[in-house]
């Protein structure tokens, strides 16, 4: 930065910028003309948020074509990096966005309080994660964690008539800020050992300077508080214990999007930090997140073993997924390992397959939305058999069934981590998987072999129908053709230094 | 048909197609759907037995192979073929399942029944078709989902916890081959030059490092010793097999328990020979103990059909006996053994079943004197158990037979205490036999119905089979021989083990003895 007698910013590619920009397009719009024009038509604020994101999602396709040949660039000042890694990551959330918002829409109508606020707030929280995934400085990448994450907080308390909600949205803010100040005090402590605050300005000097004398310890903890910040928002044990009640208690959209949006942003940043940033230091967070990994598993597939809430397995079990997560993360700490493509990869199929999960528990939770226990899926293949059968394909692919996309996404983590050697790591990882199994199919059981508890009638909204549908063709088209989507994620990289 | 017909692809193929059709089909036409399995699992019975008619017999490789790229990144390909060891388990699988189709009523929901046994058809081909290791993987694990949904939805009273039960056992065990499999792969790459799951290919090119070898050849044991089932990790077979309706026993004695013994052939011996080698005493302990217990355990049960099962336990201890004693007759031995065992103790099930059907109960202390008031089921359940024993003139000799004399060469030992499992078999199959057929019957038992002429036709195909291959073996032994030969060469040159020379059993055309 030149400072004379004008401030000279650095150039602004506005093209780079469209899909941020569309979404802030979208939530100036459904505020402004929301708030001038009371009554909109049925799920106009929907199709408004549907809108801008595909556009989003248009400009992110574009510009992956366009990275098709080379690997990208820094933008403002390199404090933005659009890569294929980047891309990759907003295609996803995009995809998310769009199905939060399908969600969202057959929610509010059925809770009769269709309004503009809750989707400027899913975009806001969208342009937050798109923010997250892109930056390559920490300070920005801070920016964008607390966009995501004030929306969601706030989205999370958005059902006033359910006192879990309110719950879920205290909570969640109040652990959520103490992790973020984790996070920011790790920034300071790494800005002060090496002198940026820019992750590839990080990794020069860190492969500069081997070992910088008095700073270590210094670097060290930061990198340690860093771990814990983002370990908090994609929950990994040890620092999961919100996630259940947090889950459990925001309406089941947002639930969906915080799942797979909100993770996906948090990993990808975790993984820029990690891979770029700190690529000299993987000697150091390497056992660390080897140790996250395993207990991320375990925990999250033992503890979902004695819950009765549908919601809250749900929740465990993306806390198992995060460790899985983490096993392709480590295994990127080794030499020559495509662990970040893979990590990427399970984060795609892993939205899909959270995002279709969480849309029947949507299209049963009833009319306050808390009717997700274990005992009102009951016989659900009795009453709605096409139902049941979608959620079998979505349980079996989240628990590593072959020929669902689920199996294809642990078999490259795993892939990884024995190319890495890190055959422990693997086979704990699998080990965890099974016991994490035992919740798909008591699941299952209640779905296909227990009579129905009520003969209500179950109507589905046409909106989750489309997010069911999708999701569980994704699931099985990936599953049986893994080779389209793993040509894209393999390509996963970050742009040079 | 055309030669280039792809006829394995198809053999898995067909049995999903009628599947889907069977889902697709409105509840209203009942009837449509049991012709749908039908004339499936009928066509597929059909195909594998014309495979058996023109399968090559002095051909010891891999026939009808059929090759196409799937996921060309982690270069996994659809990669079928048949040899004598796959060949008479496919026959096996495409005769059991039109037989449990046409012949057991699961009493509610035929439809989702039938497309579940159909994909279970599918599953269980295609894990002996597989010559890819991923390939063979999804086939290997894909099994479990069909066959859990059969113990759940039809089974007996403790259904759903024999299902989970067996849906975990065998999931915990796959978790490891899927990491010894990725294992195997990434490590043969450095032999290859290039990624690949062919199991050909690997099995051909690749050396292991001695300690590597074995770590893998692990790996790969846990989830076949949980499928076969060695002794310890038997226990959810009992419970499976008790709560699984007549139909799912059937099927999980009759071909899922092979999936298991064809794996350590097909994947253990051949791919780590060596490691095979130094794990046999192991493995020929763990399976004599499994003989023994597994016979010791049958005489105490109270219950009939877990009977039956604790047999099985007994039984596939003899295959896996006779796989790691490593020669020429044993192998063969086993390789045969495990069609004989599909056979009879499927026969056993139905017979089971039926018992159940008409007393609703399967305790063996509440039947007596059947055999006065049906002597024709009695003699038929006579027929079936004797070959199960292991009886000269049936089947069950022929196999374990030849298991014996093949392993007294090698494991002389451990043959010594097998054999005494051949009299235990006697005992408490014999005891059972007397305790239900003989005596006079009491009020529950005199109004026993005799055999139906459906369920006579249905075990009459069970004792046809039996009394063929009892008597005329050749047929089967020399289609079997070639490969298992080749197996056994293929371990000897890849290892240190000589093969004690053996002679052939199906003498050479001209009639003079090789080996001698």
């Amino acid at each position: 930065m030149v400072f004379a007698a004008t401030l000279d910013g650095p150039s602004i590619p506005w093209v780079e910028l469209i899909p941020i920009l569309s979404l802030l397009a979208g939530t100036c719009f459904l505020l402004l003309v929301g708030s001038l024009i009371p009554t909109w038509p049925r799920r106009g604020y929907a199709w408004v948020t549907g809108i801008s994101t595909t556009v989003a999602l248009v400009a992110n396709a574009v510009k992956w074509n366009n990275l098709y040949y080379n690997k990208g660039e820094t933008f403002f000042a390199d404090v933005i990096a659009i890569d294929r890694f980047s891309v990759l990551a907003s295609i996803t959330i995009c995809l998310a966005v769009i199905f939060g918002a399908l969600m969202m829409s057959a929610y509010l109508v059925r809770m009769n309080a269709d309004g503009p606020e809750l989707y400027a707030l899913l975009l806001t929280s969208a342009i937050g994660a798109l923010v997250m995934v892109a930056a390559n400085e920490l300070i920005v990448l801070f920016l964008g964690l607390e966009i995501l994450s004030l929306s969601l907080y706030l989205l999370a308390a958005s059902n006033r008539d359910r006192e879990e909600s309110q719950e879920s949205g205290l909570k969640y803010f109040i652990l959520g800020g103490f992790s973020s100040a984790f996070f920011l005090y790790g920034v300071a402590l790494i800005f002060g050992s090496t002198g940026s605050t820019k992750i590839s300005g990080i990794g020069e000097v860190l492969s500069e300077n081997i070992s910088i004398a008095n700073t270590d310890a210094m670097l060290l903890v930061g990198i340690g508080m860093l771990l814990v910040g983002l370990g908090f928002k994609v929950s990994a044990a040890p620092f999961h214990v919100w996630t259940p009640d947090v889950y459990e208690g925001a309406p089941t959209p947002v639930t969906a999007f915080m799942a797979s949006a909100g993770k996906v942003a948090a990993f990808a940043a975790l993984i820029r930090i990690l891979a770029v940033g700190l690529e000299q230091r993987v000697d150091d967070w390497r056992p660390v997140v080897w140790a996250l990994a395993i207990l991320t598993v375990f925990t999250g597939s033992i503890l979902a073993v004695v819950q009765t809430n549908v919601k809250r397995m749900l929740a465990y079990s993306s806390i198992s997924h995060a460790g899985f997560i983490l096993v392709g993360l480590e295994a990127a700490g080794h030499v020559g390992s495509d662990g970040v493509a893979t990590s990427m990869n399970y984060l795609a199929i892993y939205t899909v397959l959270v995002m279709g999960s969480f849309a029947i528990v949507l299209a049963l939770s009833g009319n306050t939305d808390g009717e997700t226990n274990l005992s009102d899926f009951k016989g659900l293949a009795k009453r709605r058999p096409a139902l049941a059968l979608a959620f079998t394909v979505l349980l079996f692919a989240q628990a590593g069934v072959p020929l669902t996309a689920g199996f294809v996404s642990k078999f490259a983590v795993i892939k990884s981590s024995v190319e890495a050697n890190s055959y422990v790591l693997a086979i704990a990882a699998m080990v965890a998987a099974v016991i994490g199994a035992y919740l798909y199919l008591r699941i299952a059981v209640s779905m296909w072999l227990e009579e129905p508890a009520s003969e209500s009638e179950i109507s589905v909204d046409p909106a989750v129908v489309i997010v069911i549908v999708v999701s569980v063709a994704a699931t099985l088209i990936v599953g049986f053709f893994p080779e389209l989507l793993l040509q894209a994620t393999r390509l996963a990289r970050f742009a040079p230094l | 048909m055309h030669a280039s017909f792809p006829i394995l692809t198809a053999l898995i193929l067909l049995p999903i197609l009628g599947a889907v059709l069977i889902t697709i089909v409105s509840n209203k036409y009942l009837e449509l759907v049991k012709v749908i399995a039908m004339v499936f699992s009928v066509g597929v019975g059909g195909m594998s037995i014309w495979l058996l008619a023109s399968f090559k017999s002095a051909d010891s490789g891999f026939q009808y192979v059929s090759q196409h790229d799937w996921v060309t990144s982690w270069g996994i390909s659809w990669h079928l073929g048949v040899d004598g060891v796959s060949l008479f388990l496919v026959v096996l699988t495409g005769i059991l399942f039109p037989l449990v189709i046409l012949g057991v009523d699961p009493h509610h929901d035929h439809k989702r029944y039938l497309a579940w046994l159909l994909l279970l058809e599918a599953g269980v081909m295609g894990s002996f078709l597989s010559l890819d290791l991923f390939l063979f993987f999804i086939f290997f694990e894909i099994v479990l989902v069909p066959m859990y949904f059969l113990i759940g939805g039809w089974g007996y009273d403790k259904r759903v916890y024999a299902a989970t039960k067996f849906f975990l056992y065998t999931m915990l065990g796959s978790a490891f081959m899927l990491v010894g499999i990725i294992a195997t792969a990434v490590l043969a790459r450095r032999d290859i030059g290039y990624l690949t799951f062919d199991l050909v290919t690997i099995a051909e090119q690749a050396s292991f490092a001695t300690n590597t070898g074995r770590w893998l050849f692990v790996s790969f044991a846990i989830a076949f010793a949980v499928k076969v089932p060695i002794f310890p990790l038997h226990t959810w077979l009992p419970d499976a097999h008790t709560q699984a309706p007549t139909g799912g026993s059937v099927i999980l004695a009759g071909v899922l328990l092979k999936m298991g013994t064809y794996g350590f052939l097909r994947f253990g011996l051949y791919l780590f020979p060596a490691a095979a080698v130094w794990a046999k005493p192991v493995l020929l302990t763990l399976a004599v103990i499994g003989i023994i217990y597994g016979a010791i355990a049958a005489t105490m049960q109270t219950d009939l059909k877990r009977l039956v099962a604790y047999s099985s336990v007994a039984h596939l201890g003899f295959i896996v006996l006779g796989i790691f004693a490593i020669t020429s007759q044993s192998l063969t031995g086993s390789v045969m053994q495990m069609v004989n065992h599909g056979i009879s103790t499927g026969a056993l099930f139905l017979l089971v079943g039926m018992i159940y059907e008409r007393r609703h109960t399967r305790e063996i202390a509440e039947l007596r004197g059947i055999q006065s008031v049906a002597p024709i089921f009695s003699a038929a359940f006579m027929i079936v158990m004797l070959s199960s024993i292991g009886v000269p003139g049936l089947n069950g000799f022929v196999g374990e037979f030849l298991i014996l004399i093949g392993s007294f060469q090698s494991a002389r030992w451990w043959t010594i205490v097998a054999a005494t499992g051949v009299i235990l078999a006697a005992l408490y199959l014999l005891w059972a036999y007397q305790r239900v057929f003989h005596g006079e019957p009491d009020e529950a038992n005199s109004t026993f119905a005799e055999m139906t002429l459906r369920e006579g036709a249905l075990i009459m195909v069970f004792i046809g089979l039996i009394g063929f291959t009892g008597v005329y073996p050749k047929p089967m032994l020399e289609r079997i021989e070639p490969s298992v030969d080749k197996l056994v060469e293929h371990v000897v040159s890849h290892s240190d083990y000589k093969a004690p020379t053996t002679p052939k059993i199906i003498a050479e055309p001209h009639g003079e003895k090789v080996g001698e």
